[in-house]
C-alpha cells in the first residue's frame, strides 16, 4: 500500500491525485497531497512512477500498511525504484524499447 | 460548435455537470481507448467517463501483458486448432480469427502512431508484447488528441433510458463530489470484469459495476461459471502476474518440493495451499532468462527487493489470488459482431463482454484479453457512433430515466446498520477462497449462495448511498450480484471444464459443450444454450 508522501521531495504538483486509480490522495493547499483514503490503495505502484520527484513509497504489501519510515526508504535507496527499473523518468514513460519481455516469451519453460 | 472539452470547462463551477454526446464510452482501460478511437473515428463526439484515470486503471497499465499477435495464414489456422483443443471446445473459430485479424490491424496502427515497441532480432518491431504503464500513458495521449473528453475519477452510476433505448449514463465526480450525467446517443462498456474483491494487480475498480449496469438494462450475461482464475502471487503482495511464476519451483513447510509436472500449471499449488503454507523460488532459469526476467518484469521483483530476498536463490511464501472474470472468460453476452448487447444502444467491449467465443473455458490472461480488447473495443466503438448517427436524434431533448436500483435506491427503507463494507467482506469470505472457487463443490457453491442472497435482499432493500458514497454501496452491489451469476452459472454447470474444477464431478461431461447464460437479479434464471455463432455484420 502507499505508505510515504515524502514531503522534502514533493513539489505539491498533484500529479499523484490525478493519476491515482483508487483515488487515495486528497491534495492539500500549498502543502505536500495526503493519503486520506490509505485503505483504498490497490498497490499498483503507479503513482510511484508518475511522479516527476520520485516522492512516494508504495510497499508491496497489499493487505495493510507496514508503518516503514521515510528514513527507512530513503536509506534503502527505495524511493523511484520501480521507475527506473522501467527507464521512466521524472514522471514521464520511457523504456518500452528495451524491454527483453520477448526473449523471456521464447525461452524454454 | 462547441466542443464536449469547452462543455465541461464552462460547467466547471455549476452544481452538476451535464453533457450531450453521441457515443459515452464507460471504462478507463485499453477497450475503452480503443472504443472511443474508433468512434471518434466515425465522426462521433465521444466522452469518456472512469472511475479512476484513464492511463493507470485497470488491470492493463499496471502490468506487462503479451498480445495474441498470430499473422494471417497457415500459422493462425494451426493457432486456432491449437487454442480449440485446450479451450473446452466453446470458442467459435470465427471469432478467434476475427479477433486475431482486428488485433493484429491494431497493433501495426500502435507502431505507425509512435508506440515505442522493442525491436526483434531482425529490426523489425516486436508487437507480440505491450508494457502496460508506457501502452496506456500512450493511449491517453492518443484519446485526447483526437478530442475525445476525459472524465477521470467520475464513476458511472448508472445508465439511462427512454423507452427501452439507453441515452447515456450518470455518475458522481468523486473527487468534488458533483453529480454528472452525459446524454448520449449509444453507451459502450469498457468497465472491466469482476475481481471479486482481491487485491490482484489493478483490481479495485473492477466490481462488476458494467454487469449490474447491463443487467438492470435487461442484458445477459454468458460464460460467469468461468471466473475461478487465480494466479501465485508473493504472500500478502498484489503482484498477481504469472510471467516468473513459469520458471518457479514449489515447496511446502517441510521442505518438500510440490509436484507441478504435467499438469494444470497452479492446481498442484493450490492442493498443497490447502495443507499449509507454501515457499516459491524462481530456481528453473538460466542466469540469461533471469536478467530478462528482472529487466522485463521489474515489478514482479519489488516485493522481493524491497523484502531484501533474492527469489532465485531464496525462498518466499507464496499465495494464490483469484482474477475472477479479469482473467476469467465470463462477462456481458454479445449477440452480434459488432458487440451489440441486445439492449438498443448498449454495446459492451474488452473484459466487460463474455470471452466464451475466443477463450472459451480457459483464461484469456496475458494475449488473448489484450487482443480482446483491441477487437472488441474498435468494434463496439464503430458500431456504436454509427448507432448514435442514426438512431441517436437530438439527445438533448431526451426524456431520459435513470435505471440504477440496488446500492443506490433501496426497495425499502434505507437502514444504517446495512453497510457496503459488510456485503463486500461476504463476497470476499465466500468467492475467493481456494476451496470454494479455484475447487468447487455442490455444497460450498450452495452455500455460498444463500449468504450472497441473503446479501443482495439487505443491499437491494437497506443499502442507501449519496453522493460520493454511493460508489462504495453500488460496489458492493455490483460485486454481490457478480458473485451470485457466477456461482449461479458454476451449480449449473455439472462438469469440470476449463478453469471450472468441480471436485464432485470432476469429468468432462460431452453433453455440456455450451453456454450457460445468466439473466436477472432479484431472480436468477440460469439458462443453458448452444454457443452460438453470431450473424456477421
Amino acid at each position: 500500500m502507499i505508505e510515504i508522501v515524502s514531503a522534502s521531495r514533493c513539489i505539491e504538483c498533484d500529479i499523484c491525485v490525478r493519476v491515482c486509480p483508487a483515488n487515495v490522495f486528497d491534495p492539500v493547499r500549498k502543502q505536500a497531497p495526503v493519503i486520506a483514503r490509505q485503505e483504498d490503495c490497490q498497490t499498483c505502484f503507479m503513482c510511484e512512477i508518475y511522479c516527476p520527484t520520485d516522492a512516494l513509497y508504495v510497499a508491496p504489501c497489499a493487505e495493510g500498511p507496514t508503518g516503514i519510515s521515510e528514513a527507512e526508504v530513503e536509506a534503502a535507496g527505495f524511493f523511484g525504484g520501480y521507475s527506473r527499473a522501467l527507464g521512466w523518468n521524472r514522471g514521464k514513460p520511457g523504456g518500452s524499447e528495451n524491454d527483453p519481455t520477448q526473449y523471456i516469451r521464447t525461452s524454454p519453460r | 460548435m462547441t466542443t464536449l472539452r469547452q462543455s465541461v470547462q464552462a460547467q466547471r463551477r455549476a452544481d452538476r455537470l451535464d453533457l450531450v454526446a453521441d457515443v459515452l464510452v464507460i471504462g478507463g482501460g485499453p477497450a475503452a481507448s480503443w472504443a472511443a478511437l474508433a468512434a471518434t473515428s466515425e465522426g462521433a463526439r465521444v466522452v469518456v467517463v472512469d472511475k479512476g484515470y484513464l492511463g493507470t486503471s485497470g488491470a492493463t497499465a499496471p502490468s506487462n501483458t503479451g498480445t495474441w499477435f498470430v499473422p494471417p495464414g497457415a500459422g493462425r489456422e494451426a493457432e486456432i486448432e491449437r487454442r480449440q483443443k485446450l479451450n473446452g471446445g466453446l470458442a467459435i473459430p470465427r471469432w478467434v480469427d476475427r479477433t486475431l485479424h482486428r488485433a493484429w490491424q491494431g497493433l501495426h496502427a500502435l507502431a505507425e502512431w509512435g508506440y515505442k515497441f522493442p525491436n526483434d532480432d531482425s529490426g523489425k518491431p516486436y508487437l507480440t508484447n505491450l508494457r502496460g504503464p508506457d501502452y496506456m500513458a500512450f493511449m491517453r495521449r492518443r484519446v485526447l488528441r483526437a478530442g475525445v473528453a476525459i472524465l477521470d475519477h467520475h464513476p458511472a452510476l448508472e445508465l439511462l433510458s427512454e423507452s427501452g433505448v439507453i441515452a447515456g449514463a450518470a455518475g458522481v465526480d468523486r473527487q468534488h463530489n458533483r453529480p454528472w450525467r452525459v446524454r448520449a446517443g449509444a453507451v459502450v462498456l469498457a468497465s472491466g470484469g469482476c475481481a471479486f474483491g482481491e487485491r490482484m494487480l489493478g483490481a479495485t475498480g473492477l466490481t462488476g459495476d458494467g454487469y449490474l449496469m447491463a443487467a438492470e438494462a435487461g442484458a445477459t450475461l454468458s460464460g460467469m461459471e468461468f471466473s475461478a482464475q487465480y494466479a501465485c502471487t508473493p504472500k500478502n503482495t498484489s503482484l498477481s502476474k504469472g510471467v516468473p511464476f513459469a520458471w518457479a519451483s514449489y515447496y511446502r513447510e517441510d521442505g518438500t518440493r510440490v509436484d507441478t509436472a504435467n499438469q494444470e500449471r497452479f492446481a498442484p499449488v493450490a492442493k498443497a495451499l490447502l495443507e499449509g503454507p507454501v515457499w516459491g523460488r524462481f530456481d528453473k532459469g538460466t542466469p540469461e532468462l533471469n536478467g530478462w526476467l528482472r529487466q522485463g518484469q521489474p515489478n514482479c521483483f519489488l516485493p522481493h527487493d524491497r523484502a531484501g530476498i533474492d527469489p532465485f536463490t531464496q525462498k518466499f511464501e507464496v499465495m494464490l489470488r483469484c482474477e475472477g472474470t479479469v482473467r476469467g472468460v465470463g462477462g456481458i453476452k454479445l449477440v452480434a459482431d459488432d458487440c451489440s448487447t441486445g439492449v438498443p444502444g448498449l454495446y459492451a467491449a474488452g473484459d466487460a463482454a463474455s470471452r466464451e467465443r475466443v477463450t472459451g473455458a480457459i483464461t484469456g490472461g496475458g494475449g488473448p484479453n489484450s487482443s480482446w480488447a483491441i477487437a472488441s473495443g474498435n468494434w463496439a466503438g464503430t458500431a456504436a457512433a454509427r448507432y448514435a448517427a442514426r438512431e441517436g436524434g437530438n439527445m438533448a431533448e431526451r426524456n431520459v430515466v435513470a435505471m440504477g436500483r440496488a446500492g443506490l435506491r433501496p426497495a425499502k427503507i434505507a437502514r444504517p446498520d446495512v453497510r457496503a463494507a459488510e456485503a463486500v467482506q461476504t463476497v470476499r469470505d465466500e468467492f475467493l477462497p481456494i476451496d470454494h472457487n479455484f475447487y468447487r463443490n455442490e455444497t460450498t457453491l450452495r452455500k455460498s449462495l444463500e449468504k450472497f442472497d441473503h446479501a443482495w435482499c439487505d443491499v437491494r432493500d437497506h443499502l442507501a448511498g449519496s453522493g460520493t458514497d454511493a460508489v462504495k454501496t453500488r460496489e458492493a452491489a455490483a460485486l454481490v450480484a457478480s458473485s451470485r451469476w457466477a456461482f449461479a452459472s458454476g451449480l449449473a454447470r455439472a462438469e469440470s471444464r476449463g478453469m471450472q474444477r468441480r471436485v464432485d464431478l470432476p469429468a468432462t461431461d460431452p453433453q455440456f459443450v455450451c453456454a450457460f447464460e445468466t439473466t436477472g437479479l432479484d431472480h436468477i434464471e440460469v439458462k443453458r444454450c448452444a454457443i452460438a455463432d453470431t450473424v456477421p455484420a
